[in-house]
């Protein structure tokens, strides 16, 4: 079951630009288990729309099958949302965003949805640019189904009844940013720090922006010998920049030292600014980050951060031509070409 | 030798070609100029699953009478492909004709002495005049076009018209072929004698359009109002994208180049679909065409459609299954595989279109259809209706007519207080109020799922709310019979005990066959089926009658199970006619089958004599 929450609110609460306090953006009580990285997910989304100043209802929510597809409920309860079919959010999210150009889209998904039964729809999903967030709610198991690997579980990780995993992990960062994916990221849940600002700029990103975010299972996979589990993650995280998400042109009012910060700014005018934890890394440089990665991974490091942003990135409404006006949205007058028209064919058709 | 054949305005010419060779556009020629004199053709192309070399087929049946089926037997034979020589002769009808290249000398042996052969020397006309292989190649074709135009008395200012048509702006392209034309025109009408076929200019096309189904299905889509279409290629369901396509640009492209349409050419088929869902859940009209593999593979989906209800529109062009089986053969074999897609208790409204101008008003409607009742529509077609061009009434819109959106809640609605509940049945109807997602600020936002959620749409695994909801949309359902197409009733000329129920390209060799069977004095009532559910008068012309004939392009009589299960009908009373071999059904083939049934059942059994 999920409950509602009582809508009693502290009088006191801080309130965004819209005057919306964060309560306005939260949703039914989770009915995950105690401890659970996803939860922590759920409260970053809450808190980067908060943060962002995006009215609730104008975000879509749309989620595949299993655990983390089940988080949509416990978020954002103003906006539309759409458990779907196993792997399948992200076709579904293509369609809904073809509807209707104008909404945000969140896709939100797990590494079985997304990197075993729906890694076609993700491939694709990725190469159409479609102008969304797909958050991946990564914990290299099966969680509703008692702890079985998933694609994303490590060669030689452990699973808690003991099977070692004898099968290559899948990356789907590796793998986003290959296919032409335009902001790429990777976080932890149990960074809020780093995930909140990750999960703001992908939100504000008009291409399509994968975060790939570890969340332990705390039922199946934070044992010993998980290279998923909070202590793991923890010992093993490498993040390459710490991300400040601007909206507007604020002026820089702490000092850095030069070549400390990059600034990007993207097409809808807001600016990425990312103070540097390692020297060389440049986060506009597609072929580099794909070699930075695949170094850290040999060296058994995760790495974590904004890896990857493309500031000019196209979906696949320009890609397609489509009217700026929401296809949902057009009449009669506009789509039905009318008897006139249809005697004109029916002559070139004697 | 036996008397040769002689008909006019009635007989039919087969082409038996090598795909890939040209011939295409040669024999497309023929068609239309038959037409262009006001006489009713029927044509069909017989192709294979290939690109370029293997045999194909053309079939013409020239009919003064209108009859649009099939007939079934050749009379005249263009005979083109060395590789099917032997069947392409065995397959004339006694008294027949052959033309062939006579070039080469062939043996005998090769030919039969009850047709009429006529040897036409196409390669040397051919290589004499042109030096080019591609040209000659094309020109072949041209070349026999004219001398069957000889032969048959087709009006040679037609054929030049439609050369002129269809190389319009190229100048050069339209003479050349005229040339041609006239090359095989002169060599016939120098060298050969008249033979028992003819054409003679009719006035029995009247203002009939002439068009492939799937096009009219595109077209329908447009006029719909469908907006995005996801599908991925399969035979023979292409072509009906493709038409959306070219009709989408034609009519719904803005001043400066923008779009008021998407089209995704998906992954697969789940992909499409699954776009086709997304979409209709975010308020815009959504179809994907595709055949029955593909079928198969969006069941999951479909499902979710109807629990979750969510328009959807779904073009299946039949064919004969399975995934490699014969894409290129044409069958009704689909009915149940679509009308029960899915897992759990699920069934789906299912639209029967007869010829392309039912292909285009189904098209159209099923998108009002599938808002009204915010589920999947499937319409079904089949390869004979959706790729080969047929002679139907002309398109006709009713420019009053407004697009139905079903029963969608505005921001309006929501904030004049109206209760908002995603499941909750306020008419009585099964259809309940939905909303767009992003329409007010907070008020009738939902989360959508399969079940497991009440009327409120929050979640509950009760069994109550389970069941509660399945009885609505079985509710919903019911509701569907008025207002999907009803069936066509056809009485006989007399009262009968006999009625025959049929359904989408069955419907011309029907039509043919009704005649041919009351010619034979078997009198049967017909009803034509267009959608499941099935209407009530479906259950009372069964009633009416001691035993109907239900004839399919199925093996497994799957109409029959249907109307079975749903009509709750004695299976006693439904005797199945059944075609199945790929190829379309013929008049021939149903009156021999219900006339030969129709005859058992009139036995009367042998009265013991008195003692």
């Amino acid at each position: 079951m999920s409950y509602l929450k009582p809508a009693l609110k502290h009088p006191g609460l801080p309130k965004n630009a819209l005057g919306f306090t964060r309560r306005d953006y939260e949703g039914s009580i989770s009915t995950l288990c105690a401890g659970c990285g996803h939860d922590s997910i759920s409260a970053a989304i809450i808190q980067a729309v908060w943060e962002l100043g995006i009215e609730p209802h104008r975000v879509a929510k749309v989620s595949g099958i299993g655990c983390s597809s089940k988080t949509p409920d416990y978020f954002l309860s103003s906006s539309h949302g759409f458990n779907s079919v196993h792997g399948r959010m992200p076709s579904v999210l293509t369609g809904a965003n073809l509807a209707n150009r104008d909404l945000i889209y969140l896709g939100v998904s797990g590494d079985g949805d997304s990197a075993s039964i729906g890694i076609g729809q993700f491939a694709h999903l990725m190469r159409r640019g479609v102008n969304m967030s797909y958050i991946v709610e990564n914990n290299g198991v099966y969680g509703l189904t008692k702890g079985q690997f998933s694609a994303t579980s490590d060669k030689g990780s452990k699973a808690k009844k003991g099977a070692i995993n004898r099968d290559e992990a899948i990356d789907l960062v590796a793998m986003a940013l290959q296919l032409g994916a335009t902001y790429v990221g990777r976080s932890f849940s149990g960074d809020k720090a780093q995930l909140v600002p990750l999960i703001k700029g992908a939100l504000a990103h008009q291409g399509v922006a994968l975060i790939d975010c570890i969340s332990p299972c705390v039922a199946f996979n934070n044992h010993e010998g998980s290279t998923k589990s909070y202590d793991y993650v923890r010992e093993h995280n490498e993040s390459v920049n710490k991300l400040d998400v601007i909206l507007g042109r604020a002026p820089i009012t702490t000092q850095y030292a030069p070549g400390e910060v990059t600034e990007v700014t993207q097409h809808d005018g807001s600016v990425l600014r990312l103070r540097k934890l390692d020297e060389g890394y440049d986060p506009t440089d597609r072929v580099a980050a794909m070699n930075y990665l695949a170094q850290h991974k040999a060296m058994g490091e995760i790495v974590t951060g904004l890896l990857f942003v493309d500031p000019d990135a196209a979906d696949l409404h320009a890609g397609l031509g489509t009217v700026a006006t929401p296809l949902n949205q057009l009449g009669d007058e506009v789509l039905v070409p009318g008897a006139a028209a249809l005697e004109k064919l029916n002559a070139s058709l004697r | 030798m036996r008397q040769p054949l002689s008909a006019t305005n009635d007989f039919v010419v087969k082409f038996a070609n090598v795909n890939g060779s040209g011939s295409a556009s040669a024999n497309g020629l023929f068609a239309r100029s038959i037409l262009r004199m006001g006489i009713p053709i029927a044509a069909r192309n017989i192709f294979p699953s290939n690109i370029q070399g293997l045999p194909t087929w053309y079939e013409v049946r020239i009919s003064g009478e209108g009859h649009m089926g099939r007939r079934g037997g050749v009379d005249l034979m263009v005979a083109m492909n060395p590789q099917t020589w032997d069947r392409d002769v065995a397959e004339i009808d006694a008294g027949g004709y052959l033309f062939y290249d006579s070039t080469k000398p062939l043996p005998a042996s090769k030919f039969r002495d009850d047709i009429t052969v006529i040897g036409v020397p196409l390669t040397e006309l051919v290589n004499a005049a042109y030096s080019g292989a591609r040209e000659r190649q094309l020109f072949k074709n041209i070349i026999y076009l004219g001398a069957l135009s000889a032969l048959l008395s087709i009006d040679p200012a037609v054929i030049e018209q439609l050369l002129t048509e269809q190389y319009k702006g190229k100048d050069k392209l339209a003479k050349s072929n005229q040339e041609a034309f006239h090359l095989g025109r002169n060599w016939a009408l120098t060298n050969l004698p008249p033979i028992g076929l003819k054409l003679e200019k009719s006035d029995k096309v009247g203002n009939r359009i002439y068009i492939e189904g799937n096009a009219a299905a595109g077209l329908g889509a447009v006029y719909g109002g469908a907006t995005v279409c996801a599908w991925y290629p399969i035979t023979p369901s292409t072509s009906l994208a493709e038409g959306f396509e070219k009709y989408a640009k034609k009519f719904r492209t803005n001043a400066d180049g923008t779009k008021n349409y998407a089209i995704v050419q998906a992954e697969d088929e789940l992909a499409s679909i699954g776009i086709v869902i997304g979409a209709g859940w975010n308020g815009a009209r959504a179809f994907t065409a595709t055949s029955g593999p593909g079928i198969s593979l969006m069941q999951e989906f479909v499902g979710l459609s109807y629990f979750a209800e969510v328009p959807a529109v779904i073009f299946d062009v039949q064919r004969a299954g399975p995934s490699t089986g014969m894409p290129t053969r044409t069958q009704q074999s689909d009915v149940l595989s679509a009308a029960y897609a899915s897992h759990g208790d699920t069934k789906h409204i299912v639209l029967f279109p007869e010829d392309p101008r039912e292909c285009f008003e189904f098209g159209a409607a099923a998108f009002d259809i599938a808002d009204r009742f915010q589920t999947t529509v499937f319409v079904l077609l089949d390869l004979d209706i959706g790729m080969n061009d047929w002679l139907c009434e002309p398109f006709a819109w009713d420019d009053s007519r407004r697009m139905d959106r079903g029963k969608v809640m505005t921001a309006e609605m929501l904030d004049e207080a109206r209760e908002f509940g995603r499941y909750l049945d306020v008419d009585g109807d099964g259809v309940p109020f939905r909303t767009y997602p992003g329409t007010h600020p907070n008020k009738g936002a939902f989360f959508t799922r399969g079940t497991s959620r009440d009327r409120f749409a929050k979640y509950s695994e009760s069994g109550a709310v389970y069941v509660d909801n399945m009885e609505r949309l079985l509710r919903k359902f019911e509701t569907a019979k008025q207002v999907v197409p009803h069936p066509v009733e056809k009485q006989a000329a007399r009262t009968t005990p006999y009625g025959v129920i049929y359904y989408g390209s069955s419907s011309a060799a029907m039509q043919e066959a009704l005649a041919a069977l009351q010619a034979d004095g078997i009198h049967l009532d017909a009803l034509r089926i267009r959608a499941f559910p099935f209407h009530d008068d479906i259950t009372r012309f069964i009633a009416a009658h001691d035993t109907v004939f239900i004839v399919e392009q199925n093996r497994d009589a799957q109409l029959r199970t249907l109307v079975m299960n749903e009509c709750n009908i004695d299976p006693a009373k439904l005797v199945p006619v059944l075609h199945f071999d790929g190829t379309p059904i013929t008049a021939r083939f149903i009156r021999d089958a219900i006339g030969r049934k129709a005859t058992s059942v009139e036995v009367v059994p042998l009265r013991k004599t008195a003692p």
